[in-house]
């Protein structure tokens, strides 16, 4: 690793108790997102019925698709005696309703402070609904109190490959050959790219979590409980016995998941490499494919970098020295300042509402060429963001991240360019691809489109040639 | 034939049905039923949310400030305070220690920012499970920094979100009363209950003042606080959100004596009504004149157009499902007007009274449901071969996944629906979405067949 001289030290400023325009949102959010990419799952919070429901609101506004979560909606009476009546009632009815292959159970904040035994309320579960119809049931700690909904996110995966991961699994279909991939929160778009790679490395491959159909489906003429689509759980079972393993993000490398541990308990030799966005971290993701799989990178992804190139350099004088706040998810905030940095924008601040400790020297990694420092700022909101000194006194040409930084961008009379999640206030966040050769060509038209834009609109000439 | 969850049989009904009418309502929602409510903290935000110039704080971890952050299309004509989310994000130690220091300081902090006229402080599950003492925190600051600053309790298992109204509406009545009354004119009202989307509280005002009604407060559109300290000074209090609002309303009535009737300002006559029934508690002829004078203008200039909808939309079905059933009634009606049949109605918290009333105003087969899920609304849709299902945001998806047309009616609309502009703005939209040309693709009407159809 190179030393973080780039990164630019946190300047003093005040210190708010209070977080002022979020710039994150819960764990168990991203775990409902996670149960939703498993094929036949149901996510299901335990806790207050509001949360199932403003989850379900936040998540349908990006995806625009049904996305239904159930929850044993604690009362007074739940709260204090314990939820587990609830929690009984609840699965049984999810169970009578969709007839789940899998209910996906995400802890709360008041779960997780009334202390409730969830594992030893679904032992005591599956034993009273031996021989009825039983989906299997799994469930992941996320008390709102800790970490952010990209926590959740990771913390399910990891959970739901820890409880179905087999011993033994070695014999099944899966074993020897396939490689198990942990994307993290990427849109619809990415996982189908993800899938497409794998197929024309003609390697199997088990995607997880895989949301790609199941939220972002195709209209339908009767309504389906359930949608198509997702990891399977016999996949799931068997990720035990894969050839390997590959997580993408940077930022995980203090966190204990999936790859982590399937590496120490199966032996499945794990990599972890950076969100694929941009020509480096995508030449990474291909090595990585490369040296799996024995095989050359198809001539079609070559052809992709090689068009990719030619763009950046079509459109280089367009980028050189802009300045950018990168904000968001700290591995889509890497990736991003990855790719920004290696067209010649510098990504001035890069920040983002999670804290994993490592944003830092995750950044540093990837901008090691950039000759101006970055200010990395994690666990941060937007009024903060708005009142760093790359904001108040150097204004930025453009902002990008998810949508809720709207008001920010508004704010600095800069574009904003809207990627990652949550897309509030536009159509197809679920079909922006980010990943590979190909998602960085689209980030790369559309960072070059929208700097033209603003120089086209922002003078009286109305130039017809750029 | 819908799958009704066990539990919930008693809460579905359908017009016509041999069996003597008995919905059963105001029940906790079935654990493990994909609810459409939310909870008693959703309540309170949305009913206080609209006051502009006060500093909102959600006492909690952070999801709850995030889900909510500038939700609502409430506008303001001035300060915009209320657009932005303030947290005192609690972490895990402070679980552990409590929340009351951190939630001194952010409020210190944020009233020092922000100078708001006062503060609401919004308690989340975990407050009430951790013991912290809200009100002794808000009374300090209060009286540190000279502004009220009111806890509000909303912990999201203490009820349903009908409970979060009634905390919200405890809340302003400790403002109500702390103002200056002595210009107030005998004819004179509150707006309790409107919530200025998309601008509709301007445009009733705007009614009001032509008929010669003062209006002292909006309650909670385009709110401010000043304006809340006088609401105790008016003749009248107009209510439309019943649901969130009677219980206001009703306290007024007992501790000031003001009396209060219930009006709807969504479709052509239930508008006309509410502003005729103004007119006439005033008791008096020139207001009366006036009103009549400037509803028949209203009515001169929107019939005409509705009428050339109602020509295209005659015979079509709808669906309807809302938080409170209130408002339903006036969107049968509105439905009606423009001569389509309300085929299926709902709402998330409506009372034996409400249902009653809207199995009078149903046609027959009308099915009736109370704290309907996604599965059984889907198959409503589809048995009843709706055209245009109205609801909020997280009812969109279930008929755009079906091909069917939808219409926001909810909070977060970036239309104005009310009054007699709104009507037209009604009808213009359902008009947009029964007649948009994608639904000749979609599998519901086409199939999947991909032959070449002229």
């Amino acid at each position: 690793m190179s030393s973080p001289v780039g990164v630019k030290k946190s300047a003093a400023r005040p210190n708010w108790v209070s977080t002022r325009n979020p710039c994150k949102a819960c764990a168990p959010l991203g775990a409902a997102l996670v149960m939703r990419g498993i094929a036949g799952a149901l996510p299901f919070l335990h806790g207050s019925q509001g949360c199932a429901t403003y989850m379900r609101r936040y998540i349908i506004s990006h995806f625009r698709e049904p996305m239904d979560i159930a929850t044993s909606g604690f009362s007074e009476a739940s709260t204090i005696f314990g939820g587990g009546e609830n929690l009984r009632v609840g699965l049984g009815n999810v169970t009578s309703q969709y007839h789940p292959a899998l209910i996906g159970i995400a802890t709360t904040c008041l779960t997780e402070t009334i202390g409730e035994d969830v594992h030893g309320l679904l032992h005591e579960y599956r034993e009273k609904s031996a021989g009825e119809e039983s989906p299997l049931l799994v469930h992941v700690s996320t008390p709102s109190y800790r970490g952010t909904h990209i926590d959740g996110f990771h913390d399910a995966v990891r959970e739901v490959v820890e409880q179905l991961a087999e011993a033994g699994a070695s014999s099944s279909a899966y074993a020897g050959s396939v490689v198990n991939l942990f994307p993290g929160l990427v849109s619809a778009e990415d996982l189908r790219f993800l899938k497409e790679v794998a197929a024309d490395f003609a390697m199997p491959m088990t995607l997880f979590p895989d949301y790609s159909e199941t939220l972002d489906g195709p209209s339908m003429d009767k309504y389906k409980k359930i949608p198509d689509g997702g990891t399977t759980i016999a996949a799931l079972r068997a990720t035990s016995a894969a050839k390997a393993s590959i997580e993408f993000g940077r930022t995980l490398r203090a966190k204990k998941t999936a790859a982590s541990f399937l590496q120490t308990r199966f032996e499945v030799p794990a990599t972890r490499i950076g969100l694929p966005i941009g020509v480096h971290e995508s030449d990474v993701f291909f090595a990585a494919m490369e040296k799996l799989t024995g095989q050359k990178t198809p001539e079609k992804y070559r052809q992709e970098r090689g068009r990719l190139v030619d763009a950046y350099v079509d459109g280089h004088k367009y980028l050189f020295g802009k300045r950018a706040i990168v904000f968001g998810d700290e591995d889509m905030v890497v990736g991003l300042a990855s790719f920004l940095a290696e067209t010649g924008v510098v990504p001035v601040l890069c920040a983002s509402g999670g804290k994993s400790g490592t944003l830092g020297r995750s950044i540093a990694e990837v901008t090691t060429h950039l000759r101006e420092p970055v200010a990395v700022r994690d666990g941060v909101d937007f009024m903060t963001i708005a009142e760093e000194e790359a904001c108040q006194e150097l204004k930025p040409d453009f902002v990008i991240g998810s949508s809720k930084g709207a008001k920010l961008a508004r704010e600095l009379g800069a574009p904003l360019i809207r990627v990652g999640f949550p897309i509030h206030d536009r159509i197809g966040g679920q079909r922006i691809l980010h990943l590979g050769y190909r998602g960085a060509q689209q980030l790369f038209d559309l960072v070059v489109n929208t700097l033209l834009e603003v120089k086209q609109d922002s003078t009286s000439i109305g130039y017809s040639y750029l | 034939m819908a799958d009704i969850l066990r539990g919930r049989e008693r809460q579905v009904y359908r017009k016509g049905q041999e069996q003597a009418f008995q919905l059963d309502c105001e029940k906790q929602s079935v654990a493990g039923s994909v609810s459409q409510r939310a909870c008693v903290f959703c309540g309170s935000r949305v009913v206080l949310y609209p006051i502009a110039d006060a500093l909102h704080i959600v006492h909690g971890p952070i999801g709850c400030a995030s889900y909510t952050w500038d939700i609502r299309g409430a506008l303001s004509s001035g300060p915009e305070l209320h657009r932005l989310s303030f947290s005192t994000d609690m972490q895990e130690l402070d679980v552990v220690h409590g929340g009351e220091k951190k939630l001194y300081a952010a409020l210190c902090e944020l009233i020092d920012a922000h100078h708001p006229k006062a503060a609401f402080v919004y308690g989340t599950c975990i407050i009430g499970v951790i013991g912290d003492d809200m009100d002794a925190v808000c009374k300090r600051v209060s009286l540190e920094k000279g502004i009220p600053v009111l806890p509000v309790h909303s912990e999201g298992f203490k009820g349903t979100k009908k409970d979060g109204y009634r905390a919200a509406c405890d809340a302003l009545l400790q403002i109500v009363g702390t103002g200056p009354i002595d210009d107030i004119s005998p004819m004179s009202i509150n707006i309790l209950g409107d919530f200025n989307l998309a601008g509709e509280t301007w445009m009733i005002r705007d009614y009001y003042a032509r008929m010669g009604v003062q209006v002292v407060s909006c309650i909670t559109g385009d709110g401010r606080i000043d304006e809340i300290r006088r609401a105790h000074g008016a003749a009248l209090n107009v209510v439309q959100c019943s649901g969130s609002m009677t219980h206001l309303a009703k306290q007024l009535k007992e501790k000031y004596g003001i009396p209060f009737i219930r009006v709807s300002y969504f479709g052509v006559e239930d508008m006309s009504k509410s502003l005729y029934d103004v007119a006439r508690h005033f008791k008096d002829q020139e207001m009366l004149k006036r009103t009549q004078a400037m509803v028949r203008e209203e009515l001169e200039r929107i019939l005409p157009q509705l009428a050339a909808y109602r020509r295209v939309l005659e015979g079509r079905r709808a669906a309807i499902y809302v938080g409170g059933a209130f408002k339903a009634f006036s969107l049968v009606s509105a439905l009606r007007h423009l001569g389509m049949t309300t085929v299926m109605v709902g709402s998330q918290t409506g009372n034996k009274e409400d249902y009653e009333q809207l199995r009078e105003l149903c046609d027959e087969g009308t099915i009736i449901a109370d704290d309907s899920n996604p599965l059984e609304l889907s198959s409503f849709l589809e048995e009843k071969d709706v055209d245009v299902f109205i609801g909020g945001v997280k009812e969109r998806p279930i008929a755009y996944k079906l091909g069917i047309g939808f219409c926001d009616h909810n909070h977060e609309r970036k239309e104005a629906l009310a009054g007699f502009e709104g009507m037209l703005n009604f009808a213009r939209e359902v008009y947009g979405s029964v007649m948009s040309p994608v639904w000749r693709l979609t599998p519901r009407r086409r199939g999947n067949s991909l032959e070449v159809v002229k």
